[in-house]
């Protein structure tokens, strides 16, 4: 009984009840909607927002925000668009070196005792010029490859959730039940334990960084895939997104207290939100706005759990 | 015991000095453990066993002798160093990630734990040592460290410690291990030492619950002032020569101190005892009043509770009812960036302002003055607060202190490794001030600063345990009362 | 001048020499006055959003302002609705824009003590909400400032253009809150160090609070001139001044861990980042080379300031 009720499981509680009130309510409102067509036309967004959410859970796993997440994603977009689907072997070269630039800023910022907050801005003016150089009017043109696995429609699920679910599980056992993703957790709980246990602070960075990179550019080539052409700006509010994800689905800013699991069905709640609000008829002035709220009434609820999480505990 | 012949050395110090700027921390300490033997660790306030364990598990190098493991001398030092020869440490602040589950903990702390089903193998391992150590312990191994209790984290840390992976366990320190367990979980662990001892392995065993000593320890030594005082079997020792042997060897003569009865009319100060434990305090105005006690046992959060009690979040004082000299400076004193005149005047802004605009010329006549009365040796007040040696940085905080108009002065033992000169210099004007009116609160680690008190409190575990008044003062009251526990 | 050399803000002003004269090489001198016209006029508008971040940023590492765009949004757009084009509004709707900067600053803090949410958060949410009032407000006709305003933000006294002018009695005001007054002393305590700032006696909680409400009524006056000087209050008008105001105040010197703030070097880091854009521009190369020449200039600053621990001042 004690297991039912953890804290992690009702972390997750609330993500996953949100996501399902909110599922209904588009049924509700939108009946057509309960179909094979019909969620994957809801859901297909969320895939690359899925996959950066899961890269801006990464970064926030040892500590640190990544506020160039949208500018990245749109400059993976556009490489995607033009050297990946013209001469695929630069393409995957430049990605590559976007990867190792990643890490390289990670360990830079430990190093120097930098707040990520201004590097990663910094960065995020680097990647969109980058964008903005290769593609400087939209355009470009998807890999097939791609295409085709973006518009795939597997049996009984659509790939839109198929997506999802591989994403979730497959970042759920990297991070949460791999011995390697313990220690990358472990810097993020009390980083001076794992250095005195003898780890390298810098090689587990370096790693979290990379591996955000690689989600990162998933998200950007899965974004291609769904809208065919990129431009510069394809991407940018993914930024604010993925940090509204992550925190939706029970991650914290400090702690290491991540859940992939709930990164990803905070992203899909927040693409369903905003389809909610649009056949509620509520103008898109407002949909920002509601985006707003939804988070800043999910961290007023996570603060009251918190509380009764404490008063429990004290024993 | 151990079996005749089949000894060997696990570690070995001879002679070992570290020095911190003007503080000896260690001051040639010569002693070895070898396996099959519980050694018990005791000592005050300054004793230096937290720097005789740092240098034993490899964090600490001595800056004079030598630490060898084993019997190997070509080992080296250094943390990999002692974690090979399998020495390990459970701290006293506890060093497991709460954001992970205690199986994960296991894994962090042992490298070799990983590869394919490294979960259930280290569920099976933590669990078993956990049942071996403290059987009914109720903990589920796939439980968030951060969920349990204090005394749960503490019961997880030991085990971990304890479990052989890919590593073998020769040595293990125990820093006062049982102050988050109830006595049945204590005993419980002095029973497992006692196994481990048993069966060949060695414990250093530090506490202040000297009964708990004398039950587990095959020999003990005590120390005081980075120096090994005395050494000898368990059973040579009682609570009360071990308290003796901790008190100085040399009794030095002290000016005779005028005791006067400052407690008339009503106190400045009170609080009441905390959490319902032992003694409530007051303080009277003109008394110095001393915190005394070993170190963390509830002094420094008593005296930062009356003072932010005192003063507000919200908005500042122009007359502030209170003023706070900091011991840790990095942490609650100095700002860096800073000059000097500017970190000394930094309490008494409001005073030295008119309608929000600073006088910086009585800012400067403020600095000058008190430059002078307090003896800060610098060229220019101007200069960063950080080119000052440590003793004057922390004159730079008192003077910010007994220059405001505050009535009461909270003190955080802020005399620790300021140079003899700069203690007498302040001693004497905290004695002028407090016979003009004003109340000191005076937390001190060191004996004869906490003996210059008119009145002392004795801490213990969170707890004033012990009132000593005016003759009443020394320094074997004060040690008695230290190693006294709190009726519960 | 050994002194003057080591005031950290004197690089940024070399910089901004340095690139000046690159600019005109090209032109052959040919529009200086122009030139530095615009330069001043754009600057003028990053300075008075970098003030307010400064602020904030000075009070200690977490401590950032995100809601500063849309803040600029919605005043400049509810005061321009309010003036309704009346030269007699004028005042009323500086008043106005004003308010609303002080209710955004105290929705601000309010988020970040009573829900305890970290500021970035906290002003990243704000944004989302004052955006969209904005644009609820803003439906419709593009309403117009009123003359007199929109003449005096676009025209110059003595050659200086005014909302430059503005800007630097706004500088000179902040500096010397900053240098001579118990709350300047109190804002960069609490930046060097929280829990010492409350030890001494320093009300942590109030100087925050004003700290963020002003930042954010800067930005309302901000975005009430910026509006009455683009002739109408866009939507996306605040959008570019987000970096730009954290920008300006890396690169100008204030430390980003907090504790030391640095009003000259907004200004140097302004008119500098305009000048490097404009250079640009004039040399043929397009926003991309821009854009990345600007992110590179900010992480080669702090990269060689660094943190609190990694540079001792």
């Amino acid at each position: 009984m004690k297991k039912i009720f953890s804290p992690d499981t009702i972390r997750l509680i609330v993500p996953a009840l949100s996501l399902t009130v909110l599922l209904i309510a588009v049924f509700y409102l939108q009946p057509r909607a309960m179909s094979y067509t019909g969620l994957n036309l809801l859901f297909n967004l969320a895939v690359p927002i899925a996959l950066a959410t899961i890269a801006q859970m990464l970064i926030m796993t040892v500590n640190d925000l990544d506020l160039s997440m949208g500018t990245f994603v749109s400059f993976v977009a556009c490489v995607t668009a033009t050297f990946l689907q013209a001469s695929p072997l630069l393409g995957i070269v430049i990605l590559l070196a976007a990867i190792a630039t990643y890490a390289v800023i990670g360990v830079l910022i430990h190093l120097r005792d930098l707040p990520s907050i201004v590097v990663t801005l910094g960065m995020s003016f680097v990647w969109g010029g980058l964008a903005v150089l290769i593609l400087p009017a939209p355009g470009g043109q998807a890999p097939e490859w791609i295409r085709a696995i973006m518009t795939s429609k597997p049996p009984i699920m659509p790939m839109a959730i198929v997506a999802s679910i591989l994403i979730a599980v497959f970042s759920h056992l990297l991070i949460m039940r791999s011995s390697f993703g313990v220690v990358l957790r472990g810097v993020g709980g009390n980083a001076r334990s794992v250095e005195r246990a003898g780890w390298s602070i810098i090689r587990a960075r370096a790693a979290v960084y990379a591996l955000a990179a690689f989600f990162a550019i998933l998200a950007g080539i899965a974004l291609v895939g769904l809208t065919t052409a990129a431009d510069a700006n394809i991407a940018l509010r993914y930024t604010l997104l993925s940090i509204a994800g992550v925190i939706l689905g029970g991650g914290e800013f400090v702690g290491g207290r991540v859940s992939p699991i709930g990164a990803v069905i905070g992203a899909l709640t927040l693409t369903l939100a905003g389809s909610f609000l649009s056949f509620l008829r509520i103008s898109p002035d407002w949909q920002i706005g509601a985006q707003g709220a939804i988070l800043i009434i999910v961290l007023a609820l996570r603060l009251l759990l918190n509380r009764f999480e404490a008063r429990r505990t004290r024993r | 015991m151990t079996q005749a012949g089949s000894t060997q050395t696990v570690v070995s110090v001879s002679e070992a000095k570290v020095v911190f700027g003007a503080v000896k921390a260690l001051d040639g300490v010569t002693l070895a453990i070898r396996s099959g033997e519980c050694v018990g660790l005791v000592g005050h306030n300054g004793a230096g066993k937290s720097t005789i364990v740092n240098v034993i598990n490899g964090g600490l190098s001595p800056h004079q002798g030598s630490v060898v493991y084993g019997e190997d001398p070509t080992l080296g030092h250094g943390i990999s160093a002692a974690r090979q020869s399998g020495i390990r440490c459970v701290f006293q602040e506890l060093s497991l990630c709460p954001n992970l589950t205690v199986v994960e903990n296991t894994r962090v702390m042992h490298k070799p734990l990983s590869g394919w089903g490294w979960r259930r193998r280290g569920a099976d391992i933590i669990g078993r040592k956990l049942d071996e150590i403290f059987p009914g312990h109720g903990i589920d191994s796939g439980e968030n460290v951060g969920n349990l209790s204090i005394a749960e984290r503490q019961m997880v840390e030991i085990a971990i410690t304890f479990c052989e992976i890919g590593h073998p366990v020769r040595l293990v320190i125990l820093d006062e291990p049982t102050s988050s367990l109830d006595s049945r979980l204590a005993s419980q662990l002095l029973a497992y030492v006692r196994r481990f001892v048993a069966a060949g392995g060695s414990v250093i065993f530090i506490s202040h619950i000297l009964s708990e000593i004398l039950g587990i320890a095959d020999r003990i030594i005590v120390m005081k002032d980075g120096r090994v005082v005395a050494e000898r079997a368990a059973s040579g020792f009682s609570e009360h020569s071990l308290i003796e042997a901790m008190g100085s060897v040399v009794k030095e003569h002290r000016a005779a101190r005028v005791l006067t009865d400052k407690r008339t009319g009503p106190p400045a100060l009170a609080a009441a005892p905390v959490h319902g434990r032992g003694l409530a305090f007051e303080a009277f105005p003109g008394e110095i009043v001393g915190f005394a006690g070993l170190g963390g046992h509830g002094q420094t959060d008593m005296l930062v509770k009356l003072y932010l009690s005192l003063s507000g979040d919200w908005f500042g004082r122009r007359d502030p009812a209170a003023m706070f000299v900091a011991g840790d400076r990095a942490v609650n004193g100095t700002f860096p960036l800073w000059s000097i005149l500017k970190n000394m005047s930094v309490a008494l802004l409001p005073d030295l302002s008119h309608r929000g605009l600073l006088d910086e010329a009585r800012e400067q006549v403020l600095g000058r003055s008190w430059r002078e009365k307090i003896e800060i040796r610098t060229p220019d007040m101007d200069n960063n607060i950080l080119s000052l040696s440590g003793g004057n940085q922390q004159k730079v905080l008192f003077a910010r202190a007994l220059a405001s108009r505050a009535p009461v002065v909270l003190m955080d033992d802020p005399m620790r490794g300021v140079d003899i000169g700069t203690k007498q210099e302040v001693y004497g004007i905290l004695r002028t001030e407090a016979d003009q009116g004003r109340t000191f609160i005076w937390y001190s680690t060191e004996m004869d600063e906490v003996c210059l008190c008119d009145r002392v409190y004795v801490f213990n575990n969170g707890a004033i345990v012990a009132e000593l008044k005016g003759k009443a003062v020394t320094e074997e009251n004060i040690l008695a009362a230290s190693f006294t526990e709190v009726a519960a | 001048m050994t002194a003057l050399m080591r005031k950290p803000w004197i690089w940024s002003f070399i910089a901004t020499a340095l690139v000046f004269l690159t600019t005109i090489l090209v032109t052959g001198g040919a529009s200086m006055a122009g030139l530095a016209q615009a330069t001043l006029t754009f600057a003028a508008f990053s300075v008075i959003v970098g003030i307010g971040q400064m602020l904030v940023i000075t009070l200690g590492p977490g401590n950032i302002d995100l809601s500063v765009p849309a803040t600029m949004t919605l005043a400049g757009t509810v005061a321009l609705k309010l003036m309704g084009v009346e030269d007699g509004m004028v005042v009323p709707g500086l008043l106005v824009a004003i308010g609303i900067g002080v209710l955004i600053g105290t929705g601000n803090y309010a988020l970040i003590k009573l829900l305890r949410i970290p500021p970035i958060i906290a002003t990243l949410s704000m944004s989302f909400v004052v955006q969209s009032t904005a644009i609820w407000t803003n439906r419709g006709l593009r309403i117009k400032p009123p003359p007199v305003l929109a003449d005096f933000t676009t025209s110059t006294t003595a050659g200086i253009p005014n909302v430059a002018i503005i800007a630097l009695i706004l500088s000179a005001i902040v500096w010397v809150l900053l240098q001579k007054t118990v709350y300047g002393r109190w804002i960069a305590a609490i930046g060097q160090s929280i829990r010492a700032a409350r030890m001494a006696g320093i009300p942590i909680d109030g100087v925050r609070f004003v700290t963020y409400v002003l930042c954010a009524i800067v930005a309302s006056i901000c975005g009430y001139l910026l509006a009455s000087f683009s002739g109408g209050a866009a939507l996306n008008m605040g959008s570019e001044y987000l970096l730009m105001s954290i920008a300006v105040v890396v690169i100008g010197g204030t430390a980003v861990a907090g504790g030391d703030s640095n009003v000259p070097g907004i200004w140097g880091a302004s008119l500098f980042m305009f000048l490097v854009v404009s250079m640009l521009n004039t040399y043929g190369f397009g926003a991309g080379v821009r854009l990345i020449l600007t992110g590179l200039i900010i992480i080669a600053v702090i990269m060689l300031a660094g943190g609190r621990t990694a540079g001792k001042r």
